[in-house]
């Protein structure tokens, strides 16, 4: 599977890991969440590819990520995200990754009618969270991304986010975090069901139930990292470090 | 990582470096960096504590293999504080785990704690991460200093880089000793003017945090020089640069001088080097302050930069106070909640909740006599003022926590508080409402029952 072009080069996050132009054949993902009975959507022009992030797929220039738009306001910080009582789980203890999960958004105030993970539930059925301005402020806690993707989510599409979140969803992979250029947040509602496609050079969100859509600033260099599954599965490809000894 | 810039050095003409752009030219070896350079940089210190500190590690076993040894056994220090004292079984593993860790690794810093019936039976242990950082003598100008913990940026009043990284980083530089890091641009804060007798650092940071809000700063340093820095001792500018992130900072810096010596030269023999910001620097934004004009600030519910003048709130009604953490919680915040109950000679009207940063900081209040107050240690006063007894030593109720976290705010009150985010849910219930303050502030308002400018009872 191992791509032609990958080959040993010096740490630096600058280079792209080229990814060769034959595109790999239609993937069906175990992580699918879409379930195409519970909603009718716009027919779709040539897509019948739905991708989700796995490390075991190649990086694809083209990835796209279907389903429900859970919708926030600005400066969404980490205790909101997961607030501090949950951050006795570990999220390398897959347990209580799983656990960690469940708890997403929790801490979001009682404005908010819908919540992002029905209570017992595990899982979220929301694919696509969108944000304004400052996504991910506060602690460092990786919790954060962490739950977010345990949940399910699959990308965040704000229109800016705190430095230490963003970073700590690409070094994880657990969730694209994704700029756009005007205030989503106020246009898309809770519910809605979008596309989201990441592209080379510009990517947009597709509103299909507004049937609007907005261009998205490229993810650049932040992209191959989380297509590998997060900085050491990216690394390791990449020859910076060795792979883990049995 | 944030999306690529390209770097603006063309030619090799050096241009002037600022203090944090020379920091990390130096960590990476290279003679010169600008603002978007991303480049691997050597860390000095990696610090976690007992919420992270689990999940790093097994990440860094995870990736690196369950035999890997860490980069340097000598360069981590490991600090239990955030979910100390609480019967949360969770909580108590996480420092069993850590214990393991750092018995495998031969890490020489791990300020332990076993007997949780008494802080004081637990010679290692010391309380809060970043005050423990400073008083153990971790804290060196010139070094890189990472965390598990947004409020590593602290560390950078010692005019060194410091900033927070998640897990998976810190997995990577156990194994590694080195992160990948892109270079931030600086905005300057030149301070200047006699500070006022009423006004302290903390308020200083509100003020600046209101003018340019929670993201004022983002991927960017915060540099803070000028003559009411200079005349600011180590733990007020600890306290400045702790609430940098409250910007969405990358790191804070404030020049090393003989003050900074000092503290430093005191707590450890290892050499160090500081750097200045060449005149020739370039800062992306540039911000002057008259520090003799300005006044008591809080910061409302629910953000940072919810600012308004203390005075302007004294209508609110309060139902607790908490003087703690490593925001408000050192030795000199102490002091200056008892000067001022101390003038005041007045008992709270609410219940106020006392949480020393550290062991030494517990022993500080109960052994040190407060200037001015005739012997009195800080203990007396606050027991004659009729506070709850000082609490055993950590991060306590500053996020809330395990339900049982002594101070958490379980139910919608309204709380002053010398800590540093006032988020929804950020101390316990969602709908408690937390006006960020100063230890006078604070104080003040205590004895009132209301949000009040120290001024009422200094001066």
């Amino acid at each position: 599977m191992a791509a032609t072009s990958l080959r040993s080069v010096n740490p630096k996050f600058t280079q792209t890991l080229a990814s060769p132009p034959t595109k790999s054949p239609p993937f069906q993902s175990p992580f699918l969440r879409f379930n195409p009975t519970t909603f009718t959507p716009k027919p779709l022009t040539t897509r019948s590819t739905f991708v989700t992030r796995s490390s075991a797929a190649e990086p694809q220039e083209r990835k796209t990520f279907h389903g429900l738009c859970y919708v926030v306001g600005d400066n969404i910080d980490t205790d909101q995200i997961i607030p501090a009582e949950f951050l006795t789980l570990v999220p390398s203890n897959p347990d209580e990754y799983q656990k960690l999960g469940s708890y997403a958004l929790v801490g979001l105030p009682a404005s908010y009618k819908e919540r992002f993970v029905e209570p017992g539930e595990m899982k979220t059925k929301y694919s696509i969270i969108i944000g304004g301005e400052n996504f991910g402020c506060g602690s460092s806690r990786e919790h954060a991304p962490v739950c977010l993707g345990a949940a399910g989510a699959k990308a965040v599409v704000a229109q800016s986010y705190a430095r230490i979140f963003f970073r700590n969803s690409v070094a994880t992979g657990e969730i694209y975090p994704l700029d756009s250029e005007v205030r989503v947040c106020e246009e898309c509602k809770t519910g809605d069901v979008a596309t989201v496609e990441l592209r080379e050079g510009d990517s947009v969100l597709i509103n299909h139930t507004t049937g609007k859509e907005y261009k998205l600033k490229a993810i650049g260099d932040a992209g191959p990292v989380i297509d590998a599954g997060g900085i050491f599965a990216y690394a390791r490809k990449a020859g910076m470090i060795p792979s883990v000894a049995a | 990582m944030a999306p690529q810039r390209s770097s603006s050095t063309t030619g090799s003409v050096k241009t002037g470096m600022t203090m944090t752009e020379k920091i990390l030219s130096k960590a990476a070896e290279k003679s010169q960096v600008v603002p978007g350079d991303n480049i691997w940089v050597n860390v000095d210190v990696l610090m976690t504590h007992d919420v992270c500190g689990p999940g790093a590690f097994g990440i860094f076993k995870r990736e690196f293999g369950e035999k890997a040894k860490v980069w340097d056994p000598e360069k981590i220090v490991v600090i239990p504080d955030h979910y100390i004292f609480t019967t949360d079984k969770r909580a108590n593993r996480n420092v069993d785990i850590m214990r393991e860790h750092c018995r495998e690794q031969n890490i020489k810093y791990f300020y332990d704690i076993t007997d949780l019936g008494d802080f004081r039976a637990n010679p290692d242990y010391k309380g809060v991460c970043h005050v423990a950082l400073a008083q153990e003598g971790h804290c060196r100008p010139g070094e890189v200093l990472l965390g598990t913990d947004s409020h590593t940026c602290t560390a950078g009043a010692f005019g060194q880089f410091a900033t927070g990284i998640g897990n998976t980083d810190a997995g990577f530089v156990l194994g590694t000793g080195k992160i990948l890091l892109k270079v931030p641009p600086t905005m300057r804060f030149i301070l200047d003017g006699e500070m006022p007798s009423y006004l302290q650092a903390k308020d200083l940071i509100l003020q600046i945090i209101g003018e340019i809000s929670v993201a004022g700063a983002t991927y960017k340093t915060m540099e803070f020089s000028g003559t009411t820095i200079e005349s600011l001792t180590m733990e007020e500018r600890m306290t400045l640069c702790n609430m940098v992130v409250e910007a969405g900072g990358k790191n804070g810096v404030i020049p090393a001088d003989a003050t900074t010596f000092n503290y430093v030269e005191n707590r450890t023999s290892v050499p160090f080097e500081p750097v200045y910001s060449d005149g020739n620097a370039s800062f992306v934004a540039d911000y002057r302050f008259d520090v003799s004009k300005l006044e008591p600030v809080v910061a409302k519910p629910h953000s940072p930069d919810n600012r308004a003048l203390a005075r302007e709130c004294k209508d609110v009604k309060i139902d607790r106070v908490y003087i703690g953490s490593c925001t408000g919680g050192k030795t000199e915040d102490f002091m200056a909640a008892a000067k001022l109950f101390h003038a005041a000679g007045k008992q709270v009207k609410v219940p106020t909740f006392l949480v020393p940063a550290t062991q030494k900081v517990w022993m500080d209040v109960y052994a040190l006599p407060v200037p001015g107050a005739g012997g009195k240690t800080c203990a007396q006063i606050f027991e004659e003022a009729g506070c709850d007894t000082p609490t055993n030593p950590s991060c306590g109720a500053c996020l809330g926590g395990p339900a049982d976290t002594y101070a958490r705010l379980n139910e919608p009150q309204v709380c002053v508080s010398t800590t540093n985010r006032n988020f929804p849910g950020r101390m316990g219930h969602k709908e408690g409402q937390i006006y960020l303050a100063s230890p006078y502030t604070a104080a003040a308002s205590a004895l009132t029952g209301h949000v009040t400018d120290p001024r009422e009872f200094l001066q």
